[in-house]
């Protein structure tokens, strides 16, 4: 029995099997509306997040199958104490695959120590996220056609994102990527993702405060938000949150090939007049995002 | 100051000077009814000084805990008088409630009864990180 916690979870190989499959299921959704059926996913959500609850129900119906689960933790036995890890053990009696976002870091790594069907990390906190990684990828691999040789920039918090620290981490499998780190002083990358995979990993990248500057060489631009829920102090967010905002003109010397991503949800980081221009990915990728949740349910659940 | 020798037991020799409570705290030497001796500021070729403990029953002691602490110990074991077996230790691969995670953020913090466990990353830099959330110890 496989799980998802951390993208390293699964090899490069894996991620380009799902990417193919992700690839067929968009080309052919009706080989696939009844892959599922009869089996459930249970979706534990400890913290609100409509985007990523909704992208996996989406992905098990499109499959065919079913799905129950809590969208707070209020409502759940959480609220009555319960352990994460018997949560799960209880679960696993009722599904057959369990998305879990939990707003500790490492919740997933307590709950699979019981668990007895495949568990899908849907975010711990300020952690991991895999899901969205593999829908970075996919999106890469849909708008370049390619995950190698490609310049990178990644722009906004590059600090607390665990998004981008994910991506750097997936793309530093490819041959010839390389980074542009923009960010304000106090958001650069931490300097344990410099050290231990850019620095050890021999990856090219430059460090900067200047979007602009930067943006003729890109191929893909990964805008990010600045998460209030990430700082202890409101007068640092407040200070730092408008730091970088993508407009019209900003785009005036990219590629005409250029690929904008962003997670989603965005507050103000990306003008609404940039969402016309054909080189706005960000909301496609929210498409992708429920294709690659649809292959890695699959996957996990050894459906051919 | 003469400690007599132990038939069968252990000896923590090569702790490093001032380390030898910690180590005895750890081990929970205390709650024993055997005889215990901390030796603290003992003359030593090697070191210039250090602290001895010296065990006077056969316990099961953690090995990686005090690897943990302190990787230079060498630990004996007494049998019959004699010296049976000498275990010089390294850092371990893992220690499991040991220490505790400090992030604020992380599971252990409020699920109850897990382990708080550590892998070794870097050997060379001696960093551990946790198993669940990955902050350095």
């Amino acid at each position: 029995m496989k799980h998802l916690i951390d993208i390293h979870d699964l090899s490069v190989q894996e991620i380009d099997e799902m990417i193919a499959v992700a690839g067929d299921i968009i080309d052919n959704p009706e080989k696939y509306n009844e892959k599922c059926k009869n089996k459930k996913l249970a979706t534990l959500f400890y913290e609100p997040s409509t985007r990523t609850r909704l992208s996996f129900e989406a992905a098990m119906y499109e499959l065919g199958g079913n799905v129950l689960g809590f969208s707070e933790a209020t409502s759940s036995s959480v609220a009555k104490g319960e352990s994460v890890s018997d949560t799960i053990r209880t679960v696993g009696a009722y599904a057959d695959i369990i998305a879990m976002r939990h707003p500790k870091e490492g919740a997933p790594v307590a709950a699979i120590r019981r668990a007895e069907v495949p568990l899908i990390n849907a975010g711990d906190g300020g952690h991991n996220h895999p899901t969205q990684t593999l829908t970075d990828l996919l999106t890469i691999s849909r708008e370049k056609g390619r995950l190698n040789n490609l310049t990178i920039g990644l722009c906004g918090d590059l600090k607390f994102g665990r998004t981008v620290h994910s991506l750097i981490n997936a793309m530093s499998r490819y041959e010839g990527i390389r980074f542009v780190l923009i960010a304000p002083e106090e958001l650069r990358i931490p300097s344990y993702v410099r050290e231990n995979v850019l620095d050890r990993k021999g990856i090219e990248y430059v460090e900067t405060t200047d979007l602009e500057g930067s943006m003729p060489e890109l191929d893909i631009l990964y805008m990010t938000r600045v998460q209030k829920e990430r700082f202890f102090n409101e007068e640092d967010y407040m200070r730092l949150k408008d730091s970088y905002i993508l407009t019209p003109d900003k785009l005036e010397n990219a590629k005409e090939d250029l690929s904008i991503l962003h997670p989603l949800p965005r507050v103000n980081e990306i003008s609404v007049a940039v969402d016309d221009d054909p080189r706005a990915a960000y909301f496609r990728q929210v498409k992708y995002g429920k294709f690659i949740r649809m292959a890695l349910i699959l996957k996990l659940l050894e459906v051919k | 100051m003469i400690i007599g020798k132990i038939n069968d037991g252990i000896v923590l020799d090569h702790i490093k000077a001032g380390k030898g409570m910690e180590i005895y705290n750890l081990l929970q030497l205390g709650k024993l009814d055997c005889q215990v001796a901390i030796i603290k500021n003992a003359e030593s070729t090697k070191m210039g000084k250090k602290d001895i403990i010296k065990i006077d029953k056969m316990i099961d002691v953690n090995l990686d805990a005090i690897g943990y602490i302190d990787p230079g110990i060498t630990v004996n074991f007494i049998e019959g008088g004699k010296l049976a077996k000498r275990k010089h230790l390294e850092l371990p691969e893992k220690v499991t409630d040991v220490i505790k995670c400090k992030n604020p953020r992380c599971i252990t913090t409020i699920e109850q009864e897990l382990p708080h466990v550590f892998q070794l990353v870097d050997r060379e830099k001696k960093i551990y990180r946790c198993i669940y959330c990955e902050a350095q110890a």
